[in-house]
């Protein structure tokens, strides 16, 4: 290759209040080609990508774009120079139509006039869409737009300054399989173009199918890098976690036992789900599959009485409770850890005690006046935060948004260890979560089981489910379509079971 | 598969405001009808005046999910200021500038300590509504001050027909619904009030936004003080206080959201200071004890802001995703 690389990272070093993040962080990314940055959370790759897109500055090192010095102050100043920085928790305002939400801060204007140009904002982002192969109007209200519609407008708003280099952060965590197909088609047509991409996902496979490239980040220094051909899927891992991981699943020692957990009768809601039939018994783990919106994370919050349900039974432990609120169901001894825990499974500003307390701090109310007994509570907290084994750097009274993806999560399971609840919902644990996180959180669910939970665990990802569950029920287009025993686990039958039907009775 | 909310319950819902006012008006039609004749729907929107400008700035500051409580405190302090200039001997004009200065500056204390110190909107703008207060106080001395007839004058002004009190809230409204809905500006405000954190990383400057309304607001709190002056004729201690409560009713009647971004001047804000005055000035012809005023009015808004949450609770529930066909 003969052009200057698209960018050029050389010796960056960042620290945070005296802790190194990233320690001479130095390689490059050519341009129409994609590397995938991949390591543990916290590894420093969004340390390191808030630096190019211009949201932080480095202490040390420089940056080359294109073969120009590149000191971003400001996430516009990245923008100018043809970055565009695609985040995770994507960037979009849900009250603002497509068009103004890709335009928000280039509007064409009239002249010199001080108003938009409606009809060019209009043909420009007509012109934007049809690129990124998404069929809507321009004023369509973004609240209206699936994730993954909405993942394709960031791109649109990458494309409107002209992006050479773009950086997708986990793009792919909340799509279907559909829509992954259609982002990775239309990021293969941007690299012919070419565009650099880097791209940053902790689902190897993805990397594997769209890279040239891959750069290992661990604790703050690139530990590998190649083309991607290079390095096996076990190879990457190790990399990653820096010791090999002989085991992706840890080992089931319990069974279930005859005792019911949790029995679901009938349970219809119009629209939403049909005749659910299931059981979970103590000690169990069952797994359910389904595609996006088969209605599994509908189902989970009609099980915790967050939504409602027209007709059908649900009994928790032996005790039939219909009708009965969230707050019934907790004292039955139900449990939920909700897929997104950033807006239903944490409250991100308080501390990390307050989150694991959340649930059982009424049992820490001792005497007349129902006050708190610090020193019991400070034991139960120490006491979870040993069993979920969460990062040992941080504080007791750490806002939790400080934390981790994985370190996020084992807070949000570990506020529901200290009742030992009869059932567990776990609507999909492991997302966004790392290789080293994951078999951490597997544990903790088995630990779980084995001390006579029944677990229902909610996933995506097939694997996963594979790896852990005694019983896989496979749900689409509302209904249960399927109830696989171990020994009939199979990819693809479980995955034929997850196909919608044409016609639907 | 995207919900297409056309039911009739759900165009009911979105439809509440303006069906709340029709009741309203209905309601007073009935048992006064002196209440439905053209004089006094002219004269409830010229009365309407003073709260619909404040209530405009108001929506500004809301819309970024901010509050400005120290709009009555601006016109008090205001009034003040040029009842002593127009004692004194000044020009009117001079009269004029002067309170619309006081909005300007007050507007940019407020943007200073919300934005540089980082302070809550609510607690700034608190302190401000008793400091200023508290300022008009000592320069009038706690004694009403009338003000010359050429202040009345500016309200029974018409131009072309029109009475100039309605041609400034024309003005005014015109004015703010292009910036809102027509400019960058506007459109970064409601981002801004949306999601502050993703606004910054756009790349918007955000802390510029939010002075921004800040002293918008003020502006409009003077300007609604002029024209709320020009229809009393007098400084009395009591002037502008509960308009920050009025500003903020008429908005919220209107449909703005209290957490920001969502919410517009047009019909929203307008039709919502209206419907403020008109409960006011049916109660007059009825005759109602005046203790009564704010009792009935402050109901009147608690109904609308639960009919507001039900609506966005049920409307959430109409419009959510099916999954599945079922009869």
């Amino acid at each position: 290759m003969t052009s200057a690389p698209a960018v050029e990272f050389q010796g960056i070093d960042k620290n945070f209040s005296g802790v190194p993040v990233l320690r001479a962080v130095t390689f490059s990314v050519a341009a129409g080609r994609t590397l995938g940055l991949v390591g543990e959370n916290g590894a420093g790759k969004s340390t390191l990508m808030n630096i190019l897109g211009g949201n932080l500055r480095s202490d040390h090192g420089r940056m080359v774009l294109a073969g120009q010095p590149y000191a971003p102050g400001h996430p516009t100043d990245a923008s100018r120079r043809g970055v565009a920085f695609i985040h995770q928790d994507l960037n979009l305002f849900s009250n603002l139509t497509i068009a103004e939400n890709i335009f928000l801060t280039s509007f064409p204007r009239l002249g010199g006039a001080p108003w938009i140009a409606q009809r060019r904002l209009h043909t420009r982002t007509t012109q934007l869409l049809h690129d990124v192969g998404l069929d809507l109007a321009p004023d369509t209200p973004v609240e209206r737009l699936s994730t993954g519609e909405c993942q394709l407008v960031e791109i649109a708003r990458a494309l409107s300054v002209d992006a050479r280099l773009i950086i997708l952060d986990e793009p792919t965590t909340s799509l279907s399989a559909r829509e992954t197909d259609a982002l990775f088609a239309l990021l293969r047509r941007l690299q012919a173009q070419g565009i650099a991409l880097i791209y940053i996902s902790h689902i190897l496979e993805h990397v594997r199918q769209l890279c040239h490239d891959v750069v290992v980040l661990r604790d703050g220094a690139v530990v590998a890098q190649g083309t991607i051909a290079t390095f096996s899927t076990a190879a990457l891992i190790s990399a990653m976690v820096g010791r090999s991981l002989t085991q992706l699943y840890p080992t089931r020692h319990g069974a279930a036992t005859g005792e019911m957990a949790l029995e679901v009768k009938a349970v219809s809601q119009p629209g939403i789900v049909r005749a659910i039939d299931f059981t979970v018994r103590r000690g169990e783990v069952v797994g359910m599959f389904g595609l996006m919106g088969a209605g599994r994370s509908e189902l989970a919050r009609i099980l915790f009485g967050l939504e409602p349900h027209a007709s059908g039974e649900i009994s928790i432990a032996g005790q039939p409770l219909a009708h009965a609120d969230a707050r019934r169901r907790i004292e039955h001894g139900l449990a939920f850890v909700s897929d997104d825990r950033r807006h239903d499974g944490l409250c991100l500003h308080a501390s990390i005690a307050d989150n694991l307390a959340l649930v059982s701090l009424r049992s820490h109310a001792r005497g007349k006046f129902k006050l708190i007994d610090r020193t019991g509570w400070q034991r139960a907290i120490s006491r979870i935060r040993e069993a979920v084994r969460l990062t040992a750097k941080a504080n007791d009274d750490q806002p939790v948004q400080t934390l981790s993806g994985g370190n996020q999560q084992k807070v949000a399971l570990g506020k529901w260890l200290l009742m030992s609840p009869a059932v567990l919902i776990l609507d999909e644990p492991t997302r966004g979560v790392d290789v080293g996180a994951k078999f951490d959180l597997y544990q903790l669910m088995l630990d779980l089981a084995d001390r006579g939970s029944g677990l229902l665990v909610i996933s995506s990802e097939i694997e996963e489910l594979i790896g852990i569950c005694d019983r896989i029920l496979v749900m689409s287009q509302g209904e249960i379509r399927g109830n696989f025993r171990r020994t009939e686990f199979n990819r693809e039958t479980l995955l034929t079971a997850a196909l919608p039907r044409e016609t639907q009775t | 598969m995207r919900p297409r909310p056309s039911s009739p319950g759900i165009l009911v819902l979105r439809q509440a405001p303006l069906i709340l006012f029709a009741a309203i008006v209905l309601l007073f039609g009935a048992l006064a009808p002196k209440f439905l004749t053209a004089d006094n729907a002219i004269n409830v929107l010229i009365q309407a005046v003073p709260t619909a400008i404040v209530a405009v700035g108001m929506t500004f500051v809301l819309l970024t999910a901010g509050v400005d409580l120290s709009v009555g405190a601006i016109m008090f302090l205001g009034g003040a200021i040029a009842g002593k200039l127009l004692v004194g001997g000044q020009p009117l004009p001079l009269a004029l500038g002067a309170i619309l200065a006081v909005g300007v500056a007050f507007g940019a204390l407020n943007a200073v300590f919300v934005t540089r110190l980082r302070i809550a909107p609510f607690i700034v703008t608190l302190a401000l509504l008793f400091i200023g207060r508290g300022v008009a106080l000592t320069i009038t001395q706690t004694r009403a001050m009338n003000l010359p007839d050429s202040f009345l004058q500016l309200g029974a002004t018409r131009i072309a027909g029109v009475p100039l009190p309605l041609m400034v809230l024309g003005a005014v409204v015109l004015t703010a619904q292009v910036v809102l809905m027509h400019t960058p500006f506007g459109r970064q405000i409601y981002a801004v009030g949306n999601h502050p954190a993703n606004a910054r990383r756009a790349g918007i400057r955000t802390q510029r936004i939010l002075a921004a309304v800040y002293i918008i607001c003020g502006f409009c709190a003077a300007l609604g003080g002029i024209l709320s002056l020009a229809q009393l004729g007098a400084v009395s201690p009591k002037f502008g206080e509960a308009y920050e409560f009025k500003a903020i009713a008429a908005a919220v009647l209107g449909g703005t959201s209290l957490f920001g971004g969502r919410g517009a001047v047009f019909p929203g804000t307008v039709l919502g200071a209206v419907l403020i005055q008109s409960i006011e000035t049916g109660l007059v012809i009825l005759n109602a004890d005046p203790y009564a005023y704010p009792v009935v009015t402050a109901a009147v808004i608690l109904i609308a802001v639960l009919v507001d949450s039900v609506r966005n609770t049920a409307l959430s529930r109409l419009t959510q995703r099916r999954i599945r066909v079922d009869a």
